[in-house]
């Protein structure tokens, strides 16, 4: 979701969607957020050994059976099943796999592109700057989610499209940062000693400003990773996103609202744990990573 | 001082405690100094040595990290450190008033000139809108500010830097306070408009009665306006007195290096004397006499043991264990060896 | 400031240009234009009819302005599923959208900015941290979320509020909430970071110094100050809600533009995803247009910038 902060300059300030939890006081490492993420990325890759079901067959026979714990339930469907009799937990396990493939892969195919562009752009100036700049604002006029819900239907859903769709909306957020950071980096002494000394322009984007912008970049990956994934969630949820009968957690969701007036509440309610402890850890991460690699970053 | 002093800080100290409790800051250290009735009272120090966290002690407005942790702020014979923060706001503006150093910083954008004059005046002393107005009208007047009945309706940026603290100036005196603290008043103003300010505190001071502190680092400054002047160092007063005594004759090392650098157009001199050497950090001062590192008189007692004021002559103080009586013979003695 | 209007107007005209052009584009170049404008189900002479109609045998500049013309006529197309015109669809809707966000709004600013100003004022302390911890969670929690679970508690459990549908104040509640939350976190940091900015300058010192009650320091003082860049950023946000509603108006069944761009896509009908986008992303660039003139109207010191 966009947030656009008022305009202070000629530019449409939009930072990233990603909440600032800058004025918590990340002292710590954050063990908990992190010991979370490795372990969903854990379960995704060992997902086929892991689940204890098929995510993707169920039987009829077997729907709606509520958590083990609640009367009707049973071990053999720990955390019950869905509208068509398939288990819950299998598919959460599943849903881990895409979440993550999606989210990781989606936030660098982002990063990439706005690392790229934003250096180019930073850099280079001119009319290559101007150029991007426009486009940045202006695709970051549009909300995320209605751009990405767009080329959803443009596209067609597909696990692939999904990524690149979520790359080409939120590349725009890299690039405005990464800019702004080169902009700065130029007027540095070594840049302008490498200048000096005759560096092509490749030779000093690629040896002297990349190094230097890293760390931001990894700082947004992280916090957009948690972005990233709660509008994959929406799309799945909308029924644009992964196409089914793959699990994704918002697919999941959207599958759980149908039995949320009657008081199936697991199918609701664990896949948005899921997605929220996901969401969470990496926003928490991504805020002790901005404060440890740069207190500089902290406008971010 | 005949009478009984206006101001009287007593063994006053102030520190800033980290978080944690590990690092305290001895910003404001064991201060006494006596002030009267309209007179004009110089501090002046390096930037660091305490001088606008002292200000800002007085007025009970230190920030949260740091504390008043002893000694006594008598003023018109009340304690100010005993009062609450109700109480202090009774005083502010209106006994005592304070002048920032940057006038930009100090007035609020978005207000106009006549509402933040006014202000002071309609809070402690009740008065309309309308008549805070009238009075914010003769204020500017009085502060020599051209049309100031175009001027009052105007805002801050509108105005000139040395305007600017003119009306600082008036939101200063609007309450007709005792004590005016100005702590670098013109520092940000152009050369030449600081000596038409310097005599428009003086005017005012004269006719208002006011006693004046002059937080500066600037001694031409103090040289102009002040009776009395008080040198700071690492937090603490190393030398006291009026100022003439202490310009003629200064019984500190410190005093003596801040006088000795002053270039003087008389001078024949090749190089800029310097004092050797940067400002101690607050947070862990050596033991024995703060300024014994860079000091050139230094010897082993100072650096041992901090020494307490001592009395130069009448109304002059200096901490220094050259001026502890008796030191003059003993330091002689021991030339002789 | 006059110069100031131009140049912020060119501006804005210049992004609504590039996101015409970037709608336009995407919908030629990358996906299959003939499927997309014709209706599902369709023959295919139909379809070879359409292709002539819509111009996409002509060269691409020629279509584009085909594009911008119409948009700017107001002809926004036909949808397929409705079978009446996009605008007509779009104005119907519009109303219920407004009217969740302009609830959403007021209890995202009641909620945001007293809490941002007690987080600032009271920083590092008790009621600072309930406000990062509410705030965390609303810039974290998915919206279908926490329509869903609130739902599941008071509509299901406790039986309080209808879970779907328009029409009374009580179908409000929940949605307005779960939209407003988000964006309750989003203006309770902002206003906390202002107000904390503000709160350290000198100004507000010498406030101090005048000997004014803290009362009349915060709320007059720093308050006017602080609220500024909130207040424009209240208002982008209320465009911005309008168009994010998407999902909420989705889970309670809300009859808003969001849930028309659901239809549109469940139902495959794009004329009605194309025109939500482009009059959304337009709508946006136009607030922020607005604002700009309005922050130099607040500010006077912008005002007398030329």
């Amino acid at each position: 979701m966009t947030v656009i902060t008022p305009p202070e300059t000629a530019t449409l300030a939009a930072g990233p969607a990603a909440p600032s939890t800058a004025f918590w006081r990340s002292r710590g490492f954050p063990l908990i957020p992190v010991a979370i993420l490795l372990f969903i990325a854990f379960v995704a890759v060992f997902a086929d050994v892991l689940a204890p079901h098929d995510p993707q067959i169920g039987s009829l026979a077997r729907r709606f059976r509520p958590p083990v714990w609640q009367e009707g339930g049973s071990w053999a469907y720990l955390l019950g099943t869905d509208h068509v009799g398939r288990d819950v937990l299998s598919r959460l396990i599943f849903g881990a796999r895409v979440s993550m493939i999606v989210g990781v892969t989606a936030v660098l195919v982002a990063g990439v592109i706005g690392t790229l562009l934003g250096i180019l752009s930073g850099y280079l100036g001119g009319w290559a700057d101007q150029v991007v700049m426009r486009v940045t604002d202006t695709w970051l006029a549009l909300p995320a989610l209605t751009f990405a819900i767009f080329l959803a239907a443009i596209v067609g859903p597909s696990e692939l499209n999904i990524i690149l769709i979520l790359g080409l909306v939120y590349w725009t957020r890299y690039a405005r940062v990464i800019r702004g950071e080169v902009l700065s980096l130029k007027q540095r002494e070594f840049v302008r000693l490498a200048i000096v000394a005759g560096c092509s322009k490749r030779i000093i984007m690629w040896r002297h400003i990349l190094p230097n912008v890293i760390n931001s970049a990894i700082v947004l990956a992280t916090l957009m990773l948690g972005v990233v994934i709660v509008t994959e969630a929406s799309l799945s949820f909308l029924g644009v996103g992964v196409p089914p009968p793959k699990p994704a957690w918002g697919l999941m969701m959207a599958d759980g609202k149908k039995g949320l007036m009657v008081g199936y509440w697991w199918l609701t309610v664990f896949p948005g744990i899921c997605i929220m402890l996901m969401v969470l850890s990496a926003n928490l991460l991504g805020d002790w990573l901005r404060v440890k690699l740069d207190p500089q970053l902290r406008q971010l | 001082m005949s009478q009984e002093p206006l101001l009287s800080l007593e063994h006053l100290s102030a520190h800033y405690v980290s978080q944690q409790g590990t690092r305290v800051v001895r910003a404001v250290d064991d201060v006494t100094i006596r002030l009267g009735a309209g007179e004009t009272l110089g501090i002046v120090g390096e930037s660091g040595s305490g001088k606008s966290t002292l200000a800002l002690t007085i007025m009970r407005l230190l920030p949260t990290a740091a504390r008043i942790v002893g000694g006594k702020i008598m003023f018109e014979g009340e304690n100010l450190v005993d009062k609450s923060d109700r109480e202090m706001r009774e005083v502010r503006g209106k006994r005592i008033a304070m002048i920032l150093q940057d006038p930009m910083a100090s007035l609020n954008p978005l207000f106009t000139i006549g509402n933040q004059v006014g202000e002071p005046i309609r809070v402690h002393e009740g008065v309309s809108r309308a008549n805070a107005w009238e009075r914010a009208i003769g204020l500017l007047k009085a502060v020599r500010i051209a049309s100031p009945q175009t001027r009052v309706a105007q805002y801050p940026h509108e105005m000139s830097g040395g305007m600017r603290q003119r009306i600082v100036g008036a939101i200063g005196i609007s309450c007709e306070p005792r004590l005016l603290i100005a702590d670098e008043p013109t520092t940000s103003l152009d050369l030449t408009i600081q000596a038409q300010y310097l005599n428009l505190l003086r005017e005012l001071q004269r006719e208002h009665g006011l006693a004046l502190i002059f937080i500066t680092h600037n001694l031409g400054i103090v040289a102009k306006m002040c009776d009395q002047l008080a040198v700071m160092y690492a937090g603490r007063v190393v030398e006291q007195g009026p100022v003439s005594r202490i310009f003629n004759a200064p019984a500190h090392p410190y005093t003596k290096a801040l006088l000795g650098s002053i270039p003087r157009m008389s001078d024949n001199r090749r190089q800029l004397t310097a004092i050797d050497g940067q400002p101690p950090d607050l947070s862990s001062l050596p033991a024995g006499c703060s300024f014994a590192p860079r000091c050139p008189a230094a010897f082993a007692r100072c650096r041992a043991e901090a020494p307490p004021e001592f009395a130069v002559d009448d109304g002059r103080t200096a901490r220094c264990w050259l001026a502890a009586p008796g030191a003059a013979q003993s330091l002689a003695a021991q030339a002789a060896k | 400031m006059k110069q100031y209007i131009i140049r912020r107007a060119g501006y804005s005209l210049l992004s609504l240009f590039l996101l015409s052009l970037t709608i336009f584009l995407f919908v030629r170049v990358t996906g299959d234009p003939t499927a997309l404008l014709t209706e599902p189900g369709a023959s295919a002479d139909d379809i070879e009819a359409m292709r002539h109609q819509f111009g996409l045998d002509q060269p691409l500049w020629v279509q584009y302005w085909h594009f911008i013309a119409s948009f700017l006529t107001g002809d926004l197309g036909q949808s397929f599923y409705y079978r009446t015109p996009v605008l007509d669809l779009y104005f119907q809707r519009l109303p219920n959208s407004l009217l969740l966000a302009a609830v959403a709004m007021a209890l995202s600013l009641l909620i945001g900015i007293p809490s941002g100003i007690l987080a600032a004022v009271r920083v590092d302390r008790f009621w600072d941290s309930a406000g990062k911890i509410f705030a965390l969670l609303g810039l974290s929690l998915p919206q279908f979320w926490v329509g869903l679970v609130l739902i599941l508690v008071f509509s299901v459990y406790l039986g309080w509020l209808p879970s779907s549908g328009s029409g009374t104040f009580l179908h409000l509640l929940m949605p307005a909430f779960t939209l407003g939350w988000y964006f309750a976190a989003a203006h309770m940091r902002m206003t906390r970071s202002s107000m904390l900015e503000v709160l350290g300058s000198e100004y507000v010192k010498l406030a101090r110094l005048k000997g004014l009650p803290e009362a009349l320091v915060i709320g007059k003082h720093a308050l006017k100050n602080a609220l500024i860049p909130v207040v424009t950023l209240a208002g982008i946000n209320l465009v911005v809600m309008i168009n994010v509603a998407v999902v909420v108006e989705t889970v309670f069944a809300w009859p808003g533009i969001g849930r028309l761009l659901y239809e549109g896509v469940t139902f495959r009908d794009f004329p009605v995803v194309q025109a939500v986008v482009v009059i959304g992303g337009s709508m946006i660039i136009m607030v922020n247009f607005l604002v700009d003139i309005l922050y130099a109207l607040i500010d006077p010191r912008i005002r007398l910038e030329s």
